[in-house]
């Protein structure tokens, strides 16, 4: 008798591509548990150590965090140069706010959390500002030629996007960036940050039922927004 | 095949990958050095004047953080930057009396006082750049002596290496530190000629060193109080041989009867 590979023998009850899905599909959990608890336990350390020396170790946090509250702050604008710009202010604020915290307040931050509170905040002031922009008796539009020259510098709106997929995700970040606030902000943090409802309670400070139902809503409208815009021919 | 002419975006969990992927950004290159300086947490450079010639000296708010020859100020920019991964930027405040000092002849006391940056290296890095910086002026010691003293007496190589990539030189005194044969050895700021020219300076006499060195004496004792110590150490004056008996190993200098000195510390001293 010859020795056949399990997965070949016909009566082995799932297939090795059945199985080793799985098995993925269980690794990918743990996996996934394991990387939050560590990335946790580094940002506990990360606060400690900026409790201990801010001025040592804050080049840490912007490393490690540029690129999520960049990433964050370009689909709150939708534009890579106000995203800079917001991120860079976060950053700014964050250490100046540490700069008066008493250091065990430092310790027991929560920093992931705190960080895209502030960027938040300062996202917020802009975008506030950009939509009430004052107008100048003279006539000089500067501020409409700017907003204009950024849609051009944009390239998540530009037309010439080659590939489908690309096209595609710049379509829903637009889509995503024109959601009111409400839904805007609980949705990215939720699905495109990968944050737990209850962090992003805490981090726009509403109960928890709230936050559920926004980010629900929010789901609904974006994908409204998306029928709505492929029906009017827009992508 | 209609489910493939679908959108990917039109089920719930294709709508939530989609979304996912818009994570997936890079900040700019310009963020952090931006963030950095706005917050007066940038490095900073001087263009001071050395026994070796013009040098650039770089600080942090943490301390004194690079100390480089280059040829010219971008040069020392694009360097700095290659080593940290971070900017640097011309100061255009003086600097401090006491690191124009150190700079300019290198035996000047004081360097103790001084805050150095040294956040990127490892404890075994830092202890050994502290080590060096206790030397005195006019005396060198082996890369061996060094080991020993941080308390991992068979990492010279490591030792050599560490003082190889001392990111301040002149500052933290690494010319002071030689071959466990006696000879003077390699410099990172300018080769063996530079580190000679240094030693000068400081009033030790690197032709002795390497004639004692190339006939295999290590040690020089003092037949009066029978002790033995480093050729330069400031307990014996080098430059009278006469009175001093040569020994080329510890061993040979324990066997005659002789103790190590306390100041210079060629062998553990109990307390």
């Amino acid at each position: 008798m010859t020795i056949t590979p399990c997965s070949r023998t016909p009566n082995a009850p799932k297939s090795y591509a059945t199985r080793s899905r799985e098995l993925r599909l269980v690794i990918s959990g743990a996996q996934q548990r394991a990387m939050q608890n560590a990335e946790a336990s580094a940002d506990a350390a990360l606060a400690a150590s900026l409790a201990e020396d801010l001025d040592g170790n804050f080049e840490s946090v912007v490393r490690r965090f540029q690129d999520r509250l960049f990433t964050f702050s370009l689909r709150l604008t939708a534009s890579r140069e106000d995203a800079e710009e917001v991120a860079q202010d976060a950053f700014v604020r964050a250490y100046r706010a540490l700069k008066t915290y008493p250091a065990e307040r430092v310790r027991a931050m929560a920093l992931r959390a705190w960080l895209y509170q502030v960027t938040l905040n300062v996202a917020r002031n802009r975008l506030r500002k950009k939509r009430h922009p004052t107008v100048s008796l003279d006539g000089d539009d500067a501020g409409g030629a700017r907003a204009a020259r950024q849609a051009h510098d944009d390239p998540s709106v530009r037309p010439d996007a080659r590939f489908e997929v690309k096209r595609e995700r710049a379509d829903i970040a637009t889509l995503v960036a024109q959601l009111p606030d409400r839904y805007r902000s609980p949705l990215i943090l939720r699905y495109v940050e990968g944050l737990k409802l209850e962090e992003v309670a805490a981090i726009l400070k509403q109960p928890l039922g709230t936050t559920k139902s926004n980010v629900h809503r929010a789901i609904n409208a974006l994908r409204e927004a998306m029928t709505e815009s492929r029906r009017a021919g827009v992508r | 095949m209609i489910r493939a002419s679908k959108k990917s975006t039109e089920t719930p969990a294709g709508l939530e990958r989609a979304l996912r992927r818009l994570s997936r950004e890079k900040a700019p290159r310009t963020l952090l050095p931006a963030v950095l300086s706005r917050v007066g947490l940038a490095d900073r450079y001087w263009r001071l004047e050395s026994p070796l010639g013009p040098v650039y000296v770089a600080h942090s708010k943490a301390g004194i953080s690079m100390v480089s020859r280059a040829s010219s100020p971008a040069a020392f920019e694009r360097r700095f930057a290659e080593r940290f991964g971070r900017p640097v930027s011309a100061e255009k405040a003086v600097p401090p009396a006491s690191v124009r000092a150190l700079i300019r002849n290198v035996k000047g006391e004081g360097r103790r006082s001084l805050r150095f940056d040294l956040r990127d290296l490892s404890e075994f890095e830092r202890a050994v750049l502290y080590k060096a910086l206790e030397i005195p002026s006019g005396e060198v010691r082996p890369y061996s002596w060094i080991a020993r003293e941080i308390g991992h007496p068979d990492a010279v190589r490591a030792t050599g290496s560490v003082l190889a990539k001392n990111p301040v030189p002149l500052l933290i005194p690494c010319h002071r530190v030689v071959r466990s044969d006696g000879h003077i050895g390699q410099y990172s700021l300018g080769g063996s000629r530079a580190k000679r020219r240094l030693l000068e300076v400081e009033g030790a006499d690197p032709g002795l060193l390497e004639r004692l060195a190339a006939e295999g004496v290590r040690y020089l004792g003092n037949a009066e109080q029978k002790h033995f110590c480093f050729p330069t150490c400031g307990g014996i004056d080098t430059l009278v041989l006469t009175n001093k008996v040569r020994f080329s190993s510890e061993r040979e200098a324990l066997a005659a009867g002789y103790h190590p000195c306390a100041d210079c510390r060629p062998l553990p001293v109990a307390a």
